[in-house]
């Protein structure tokens, strides 16, 4: 599967709360950040769980959130990141 | 009817064992009949484990200290350079992320434990503890405050949350005041904490 | 909807450091994951997802290898591997064992 995405892409991870096995934090979900690096393509951890093969393996990318906009009382340095692997299919192009 | 079985001849704890202590063994002896693990499979593992420590990723960050040739190849591609110095990786897939005077570096998992295991060896406690899970994406200079770690003003923290199939590993920065060492000398100033990012390698 | 294991930016208190020496019986969950893994009998991902679904309170309660061990057990079962049964007799029978020899 060629990724959507390329480092610099500017995304907003998808609010969506499924039950299941899933990789994408809580936290995180709902936020912008951009595209730090593409790490290759993956079998899907959501299928891998109940054993099946989860391919067609998927873009994962490295993505870089400022801290500032993730937390509202986050007490750091403006510059501050948190970078987080992101499944392509959890990533939306804002 | 079940053929003989290795019992186990030293228990790890006095008093009976626990439900979980119990299935170990029953699933242990169980894969063993089906001859799907063999016991000296299973022993290997566990001393290949007890090998693996620290001392590992600290040898890996002398040469980075020391040769920026290897380093630029450790930065592009961490899993291939460690296996240039004859490291181990399986199917790790190591990010290693490079920690400047301008830049610190922290690496949680904070849905489970995901840790650079080949590098490093198995994961302290803390490291696994709720705390840590909890508040190193949240208040990471705070984190880095109980480990005895303060950060010149002015310096941009990367919290890393090891989310899917890619491993991390801090290459700290090189201190003051090691000019000339030789890289066995370096690495005996690398520690895990450091190569976890919550402490920084000093001289002294 | 939020996994209990999901807890990146909850609130938490401080950090403890101290370190408990790993018994043989961990060191073997250990062990056993990582052969199975690399047999492609189990994936770290079954094993995540049977630590997630073990309840709240047993996540809560159980030791980090405890967790391992219930849910190799468990994704064991689901592959068809072992079976309940299997596990069971051999369970209580690792027990009287234990009984006996104590």
């Amino acid at each position: 599967m060629n990724p959507r995405f390329k480092p610099g892409d500017a995304v907003t991870v998808r609010r969506a709360y499924p039950p299941g096995h899933l990789r994408t934090p809580h936290y995180i979900r709902g936020h912008h950040g951009i595209v730090e690096r593409v790490c290759g393509s993956f079998a899907n951890p959501e299928e891998l769980a109940f054993g099946r093969n989860g391919l067609p393996a998927l873009p994962l990318y490295r993505v870089r959130f400022t801290q500032r906009q993730v937390w509202p009382d986050y007490a750091g340095a403006d510059g501050d990141t948190v970078d987080i692997e992101i499944y392509e299919h959890w990533l939306e192009r804002v | 009817m079940h053929e003989d079985h290795p019992h186990d001849h030293a228990p790890d704890h006095d008093g009976p064992l626990s439900d979980y202590q119990l299935m170990e063994i029953a699933v242990r002896e169980l894969l063993l009949e089906k001859r799907i693990l063999t016991a000296d499979e299973i022993r290997r593992a566990v001393e290949a484990m007890d090998a693996r420590s620290p001392a590992l990723g600290a040898r890996v960050v002398a040469r980075a200290w020391t040769d920026p040739a290897f380093k630029s190849r450790l930065l592009a591609n961490g899993t291939a350079a460690c296996e240039e110095l004859g490291i181990e990786m399986a199917a790790t897939k190591l990010v290693v992320v490079e920690s400047t005077p301008e830049v610190h570096n922290l690496v949680v998992c904070t849905l489970c434990s995901c840790y650079p295991r080949m590098l490093l060896g198995l994961p302290p406690d803390w490291y696994k503890s709720r705390a840590y899970r909890a508040r190193a994406v949240r208040e990471p200079r705070a984190v880095l405050r109980e480990f005895g770690t303060e950060l010149p003003d002015g310096v941009t923290v990367r919290v890393h949350d090891s989310t899917a199939d890619m491993r991390y590993l801090v290459l700290p920065l090189r201190p003051a005041g090691t000019e000339g060492w030789s890289e066995e000398r370096l690495a005996g100033l690398v520690t895990r904490d450091s190569m976890v990012g919550v402490s920084v390698p000093a001289a002294a | 909807m939020r996994g209990y294991h999901d807890i990146g930016g909850l609130e938490a208190g401080p950090l403890h450091k101290s370190q408990h020496d790993y018994a043989l019986w961990e060191k073997r969950v250990d062990a056993m994951l990582v052969l199975l893994s690399s047999k492609k009998l189990i994936t770290t991902d079954e094993l995540r997802l049977g630590i997630e679904t073990l309840g709240a309170d047993a996540y809560e309660r159980l030791s980090y290898y405890e967790r391992w061990i219930a849910s190799i057990s468990r994704a064991l079962v689901a592959r068809g591997v072992i079976t309940t049964d299997e596990l069971g007799r051999r369970m209580a029978d690792a027990g009287r064992r234990a009984r006996d020899s104590a």
